[in-house]
């Protein structure tokens, strides 16, 4: 290691530790990045924390408590070029959930103890609280795109990562559209490709871990689904699942149950 | 009896299929063909005329496409699929070169050699053969030849199949490209099934093909049994689910850019990118430059890419197609209209791929009769 290297940490909000896995998880290729960089601060591999300041910190996971939403102020601080990494930090995560409902019902029927829990209302990714310079998505992060990030930022050039949707990924590799082929529901045409087409890949339909796309038209993939025979609790779920606080996502799941309940009123009327 | 030559027309039992696909493969091609994956009847490698779709059909409308079951056992008893020939020759990701840093601080350049790919294309209807076609003056008659494109389609032997079952979303007969094939193959076969009967006609349309034919004794077609093959493919064309005015088309878009049916696609359409990328003759590509990580050496690789993402028409400072709007009418005009300016003609060949693989079923038949019912002229 060059006594220059470009120092990395990587911190844990609300999250399972997946995506810090798969930094691990780059096998061959980690000792490639552990050579080419100090790793200051891991705590999926080691207890000990390096002092700041960072060059570059991936931060996983999605702020939850009014402690972490301390916490990231400090590491932004401390952080030349701040990555969120997967669909927690990136949009809040399974827990924003949370966001569509009263969280203190939640807590006094998990704990025994409510007092005890200091939560905030919503789950939020990590861009609402900092700046943040890149973005990588999914639950877990690819890792072949997490070696891109690392490597472009290293090499001080623009990360190749496309926003392009899942589609894209299916016809590059010549799979067979699971939706046309099998009318299986697939949020591939509305999700950010990067996993490289794992569902349909496998024969399933794609479920959005991504989040949206670039400008992608979800009031018109809901119309499909809708057509398709969907009732609208599934479709609310579907957009309602990893990336449920995406804005995109999240405005089209509380579009569907406004349309689905004015429909209810209206039958109700009759 | 005298030998066979171009433009003759023998007849094959479907047994003899095996041979003739053995005797293409002894001559060093290695056989691309419709198989039997994923529900779907794709293109891949082929051992043999055993794995191609036998007894298989497809039912296919705007967004939906079947595997289904026939009850007798053609082997080219169905329309196109979801793959086409475009992806053997302009692959959809390709490495172009590599840079590597010297240590005086210059660097050197490699380039990958083209490759050749020695394929026998079996079972190559007539709109994908006009397809090939129109990729070939896009990306060699130009006045920059692809080479990559250039040495893939350098061998290749086609066995060509005249269309006798239709797809619900095909209208190459209203696009003059089918469903008989006219030339660009070395055999032409024509399957026909009748109540005793299940033969082939083969047309021979080169030497090569000759050759192949000449190496077990067939016999000449007879006249009847090339009649029982051209009413098939005419009574295809007769059959054909969907058709395009081709007279006006391209004068009809051009003068529609502000028609409001534009809108209308628009808010239906999903912006996915498969109508492009299933679409024989595009050939869009983005390319995208690559490090190690220790910054030594660079890649620049080629991939597909689609009209229909905003990075598509991103100059500095946006993308100069914003709205969904603006992408699909580039997307229609593109292929129905001016391609005809840039190519000598129009840049779609009727095969229906992108009315069945739209998840939506946005079916451009459909749209240009909407434009024309409310033509701005
Ligand atoms: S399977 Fe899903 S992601 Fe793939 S092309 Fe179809 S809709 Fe798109
Ligand atoms: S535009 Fe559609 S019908 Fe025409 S060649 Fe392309 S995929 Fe086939
Ligand atoms: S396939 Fe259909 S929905 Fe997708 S971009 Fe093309 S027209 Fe739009």
């Amino acid at each position: 290691m060059a006594a220059t290297a470009p120092r990395l940490a990587v911190w844990k909000f609300a999250s399972c530790d997946g995506c810090q896995l798969s930094l691990l998880d780059l096998e061959d290729d980690l000792l490639a990045v552990a050579g080419a960089v100090e790793i200051a601060s891991f705590p999926e591999a080691s207890r000990a924390v390096g002092p700041g300041p960072y060059d570059v910190s991936l931060v996983e996971g999605s702020i939850t408590t009014p402690h972490d939403a301390e916490r990231i102020q400090d590491i932004r601080r401390n952080s030349r070029i701040l990555v969120a990494i997967g669909s927690c930090a990136t949009a809040g995560g399974i827990q924003a959930l949370r966001n569509f409902h009263a969280v203190k019902d939640f807590v006094s029927l998990v704990y025994a103890h409510p007092t005890y829990i200091d939560t905030l209302a919503t789950s939020t990714p990590i861009s609402e609280h900092v700046k943040v310079d890149h973005e990588l998505h999914g639950c877990p992060i690819n890792k072949r795109q997490l070696l891109e990030l690392l490597n472009a930022t290293l090499n001080g050039r623009k990360p190749v990562i496309s926003p392009h949707p899942v589609c894209t990924e299916c016809k590059r590799k010549g799979i067979v559209c699971v939706m046309v082929a099998q009318d299986l529901v697939c949020m591939g045409p509305v999700t950010h490709a990067g996993c490289g087409a794992l569902c349909p890949r496998y024969q399933r339909g794609c479920f959005g871990c991504y989040g949206p796309s670039d400008a992608p038209n979800t009031a018109a993939f809901a119309s499909s689904l809708d057509f398709h025979g969907l009732p609208p609790e599934a479709s609310v779920r579907l957009f309602r699942s990893f990336a449920a606080g995406a804005p995109e996502f999240r405005d089209q799941s509380l579009a569907i149950e406004e349309s689905a309940k004015r429909s209810t009123s209206s039958k109700a009327g009759h | 009896m005298v030998p066979l030559g171009v433009g003759d027309l023998a007849v094959m039992r479907p047994d003899e299929l095996s041979g003739l696909l053995a005797a293409i493969q002894g001559r060093g091609y290695t056989l691309l063909g419709p198989t039997v994956r994923d529900a779907a009847i794709v293109y891949g490698e082929i051992a043999g005329a055993d794995d191609l779709p036998i007894g298989w059909t497809d039912e296919q409308s705007p967004g939906s496409y079947r595997l289904t079951k026939r009850s007798v056992g053609t082997f080219f008893g169905y329309a196109v699929g979801p793959h086409s020939w475009k992806a053997t020759f302009h692959r959809p990701e390709l490495t172009l070169w590599q840079a590597e840093r010297q240590e005086n601080g210059g660097f050197t350049i490699h380039e990958p050699v083209p490759q050749t790919a020695r394929v026998a294309l079996i079972g190559v209807r007539a709109c994908e053969l006009a397809a090939i076609r129109i990729q070939d003056r896009v990306l060699l008659e130009g006045p920059f030849a692809d080479p990559h494109y250039a040495a893939r389609r350098r061998d290749v032997f086609v066995v060509a199949v005249n269309c006798t079952e239709p797809g619900a979303t095909c209208f190459c007969a209203s696009l003059g490209t089918g469903p008989s094939v006219g030339s660009g193959f070395d055999l032409a076969l024509t399957e026909v099934v009748t109540d005793t009967e299940h033969f082939f006609v083969a047309e021979i349309g080169s030497s090569q093909g000759a050759e192949v034919l000449g190496e077990w004794p067939v016999d000449r077609a007879s006249r009847s049994q090339i009649a029982e093959a051209t009413a098939r493919t005419q009574a295809a064309a007769d059959r054909m689910g969907r058709s395009v005015d081709a007279r006006d088309v391209k004068e009809v878009l051009a003068r529609n850019l502000e028609n409001p049916r534009w809108q209308e696609t628009a808010d239906r359409c999903l912006g996915c990118t498969n109508c492009t990328q299933v679409c024989p003759t595009c050939f869009c590509t983005a390319v995208h430059d690559l490090t190690d990580l220790s910054g030594r050496t660079a890649t620049r690789v080629r991939q597909w890419d689609s009209c229909f993402t905003r990075s598509f028409s991103y100059v500095h400072g946006g993308s100069v197609r914003r709205s969904g709007m603006s992408r699909y009418r580039q997307w229609l005009t593109h292929k129905l209209s001016y391609w005809a300016d840039e190519f000598g003609s129009l840049g779609c060949v009727g095969c229906g791929r992108c009315i069945t693989w739209c998840p939506k079923g946005i079916d451009l038949t459909e749209e240009i009769a909407a434009i024309r019912a409310l033509d701005q002229r």
